[in-house]
């Protein structure tokens, strides 16, 4: 029997989610609103929140003093290349683990996972001198190298978790009937987990586009993708809250219709197996 | 036979001629503040006059600019054929012969027309090893209608007693008016610009010629005593936050009696547009204390060239034209006198038109001729820098000595506790760098 909910309760509840939703959002709506002041109104004391001259004056300086596109361009090459060559690794790599684990398969994906909690600065000079050797300085190439390695732990982590709540008697009905290895893990076992795939490529684009580290201390001119673009309007001398937030807000459009459009897929893949 | 000569000769030609049409492309490292950005509109002449040169921009905030442009130098990564670096890095990095000199920037190039503190600190052993494109010393902005409604009159060169009464009696907390606005944010470009240069015309000293720290003498525990007190009694609540953005945030909007800080604020807070106070606003040199040392700093935006550039040329024809009395020319005639590069050439300062549209511009140029350096500190000391000392360690310890003296103003840490802690930590740095054995 279904356990009733008092509409006061539910009230409370509905509000308390309303609160926590703006709450998080907030910051985006204001670096919105900031991005249509002047200079001045942006750093106004008290501050305006609708009551001011709107201005479309820094998103015309943004425009007249960066390539937005050439920089929205290698983001989009960035991120969606390190997350197709991180998938070609680690669908296999998280199939063997799931499905064919041995005793340090445990160990093996504490030590992936371990390697996230190494600062990267620690390895930025070793890094940046095979990128000097290797002509990887300033190309798409190389950030897209960078960025599958950087991300690889946690698509590896994430497929496994889905991997492991699917079947394998299923797997092993496939090889029954004849399926070879690669038949199986594209016919079988990919369309069962599309869901958690799919969160997984999404969430690896977002971490790719917003990544901030590696891509700005790779980069000169060529590959500076979007985060560059911003880093190029924060001055510690000079006003310049009003057309960071323009940059800020042309910087993250791409990826919040990405995310608006897929949220269902999002939600659905990051709570796959979560009910049995 | 003679076809045949005819065609070799042909191809010589051709391949001899090669590298002076070929196309060249010169990557600018650069930081992003109005001067620079003005200049990316402003190189049609440059690229009209070289049509075999390509500029390519790479404009960031100056945290990013420094610590990319510093591993790509230290790796000889290649990435930028010209950097933008401030006189901080220019000494340390001719040293270990990372830049290329910039004796040869041409017969017009007038290299004695670079303003003499300027000049000295991008030079070493004779020679320059960067070329400066904007200046900036510091100076006291005051509210000229707050001190005459306080019967006070600022002198042109105060002294820090001076400033500490008339800070007091301006301060009127209830109305929201603040008697001074200092910086306190942490880090070696934020707070202790002001701190190390307080210090130095206090008669204090990072270190003294043993490189030994000098935070546990008493000139020290005078500074930061006379600067959290100020602080306390007539600063901005939350001040130790507060770095050159806020405190111009502040001062724009009235509720700043004085700022101490670089030159450049002085074109801001006079700027009707951005300025309630623009029309009440004067200028006077930093104080002293009666030592010989007034608290002036020197910094300079410059653009070098990487040793081992392969477009060494076509980067040196760049920054002869970029730091030119030409290019000022060519500033004033686009957007008004008011708005050329300040602070590296004589010629500027002698300019009538520009001491008529820049009214800040004779004391900007006292306050840089003030700053000295290579003697900045009443006691002798092993390094030079004004408000930096000039080592590579510098950074790193500045800015953990600014977290201390920051928490001191926050209220966190008292001044003792903030000037022992700040010896810790810098003669254990400064053991670690091998300076102390």
């Amino acid at each position: 029997m279904a356990r009733t909910v008092s509409t006061r309760r539910r009230l409370a509840f509905t509000a308390l989610a309303w609160t926590i939703a703006l709450a998080l959002f907030f910051p985006i709506l204001w670096t919105f609103l900031t991005s249509f002041k002047s200079e001045g109104a942006a750093i106004a004391n008290p501050p305006s929140f609708l009551f001011f001259d709107w201005t479309l004056e820094n998103y015309h300086e943004v425009q007249e003093r960066s390539n937005y596109f050439h920089h929205m361009w290698n983001s989009v090459v960035i991120s969606f290349g390190s997350t197709f060559l991180g998938l070609l690794i680690a669908v296999p790599a998280a199939w063997a683990m799931a499905f064919s684990p041995t005793k340090n398969t445990k160990n093996i994906l504490m030590w992936m996972l371990s390697t996230k909690m190494l600062p990267p600065v620690g390895v930025l000079v070793p890094i940046y001198l095979l990128f000097r050797d290797w002509a990887l300085l300033d190309t798409l190439a190389g950030l897209v190298l960078v960025l599958t390695m950087v991300n690889l732990p946690i698509i590896v982590w994430m497929l496994y978790t889905y991997f492991k709540e699917i079947p394998g008697d299923i797997l092993e009905a496939a090889r029954m009937d004849g399926a070879s290895l690669g038949q199986e893990i594209l016919y079988v076992l990919t369309p069962m987990a599309v869901p958690g795939i799919a969160s997984t490529c999404l969430l690896n684009v977002i971490l790719a586009w917003n990544e901030a580290f590696w891509t700005l201390n790779l980069t000169a001119a060529k590959a500076a993708p979007l985060t560059a673009f911003i880093a190029s309007y924060s001055s510690p001398e000079g006003l310049f809250w009003a057309k960071l937030s323009a940059a800020s807000t042309m910087a993250i459009a791409p990826i919040l219709i990405l995310g608006w459009f897929s949220q269902r897929q999002l939600v659905r893949g990051l709570t796959f197996g979560a009910v049995k | 036979m003679k076809f045949s000569k005819m065609l070799l000769g042909a191809c010589s030609a051709i391949a001899l001629s090669y590298p002076a049409m070929a196309n060249t492309t010169l990557t600018i490292a650069t930081v992003n503040n109005g001067d620079m950005i003005r200049m990316q509109k402003l190189t049609g002449p440059f690229t009209d006059a070289h049509p075999d040169i390509t500029l390519e921009w790479v404009t960031m905030e100056e945290n990013v600019l420094r610590q990319k442009v510093t591993t790509d130098i230290a790796t000889k990564g290649g990435q930028y054929d010209i950097m933008t670096i401030g006189n901080y890095e220019v000494p340390i990095w001719a040293k270990q012969g990372w830049l290329l000199p910039l004796d040869d920037l041409g017969a017009d190039y007038d290299v004695d027309d670079l303003l003499p503190a300027i000049r000295s600190g991008l030079t070493l052993d004779e020679k320059l090893y960067a070329a400066p494109f904007y200046g900036e010393s510091s100076m006291v902005m005051y509210r000229t209608d707050l001190f005459e409604k306080a019967g006070l009159t600022m002198p042109e060169d105060p002294t820090w007693e001076f400033i500490g009464e008339a800070a007091r009696k301006i301060t009127d907390k209830d109305n929201e008016i603040y008697g001074i606005c200092l910086r306190g944010k942490a880090g070696w470009g934020e707070n202790m610009a002001l701190i190390t240069t307080m210090a130095n015309s206090m008669g204090a000293r990072w270190f003294d010629m043993d490189w030994k720290p000098q935070f546990d003498q008493p000139a020290w525990k005078n500074t930061l005593k006379y600067y959290v007190d100020l602080m306390t009694d007539a600063g901005p609540p939350g001040a130790s936050s507060n770095g050159f953005n806020e405190n111009l945030a502040l001062f724009q909007t009235g509720k700043c009696g004085m700022w101490i800080d670089a030159t450049v604020a002085a074109s801001f807070v006079t700027n009707p547009k951005d300025s309630t106070v623009a029309d009440k606003v004067g200028f006077a040199l930093s104080p002293d204390a009666g030592l010989g040392k007034r608290g002036s700093w020197l910094w300079s935006w410059n653009l070098g060239i990487p040793a081992g550039s392969t477009k060494a040329e076509a980067a040196k024809a760049f920054i002869g034209w970029a730091t030119s009395k030409a290019y000022t020319e060519l500033v004033a005639e686009k957007e008004g006198w008011a708005n050329v590069p300040p602070g590296t050439r004589t010629s500027l300062y002698e300019n009538p038109t520009y001491q008529k549209d820049a009214p800040f511009a004779a004391m900007t140029l006292r306050s840089i001729n003030a700053a000295d350096p290579k003697a900045s500190t009443v006691d002798p000391v092993p390094y030079t820098g004004g408000q930096f000392v000039a080592i590579p360690e510098f950074q790193g310890i500045g800015t953990a000595v600014g977290q201390q003296f920051s928490a001191a103003l926050a209220g966190q840490a008292s001044v003792n506790q903030a000037l022992d802690n700040a010896q810790k930590i810098t003669d254990r740095e400064m053991r670690k760098g091998g300076y102390i054995k």
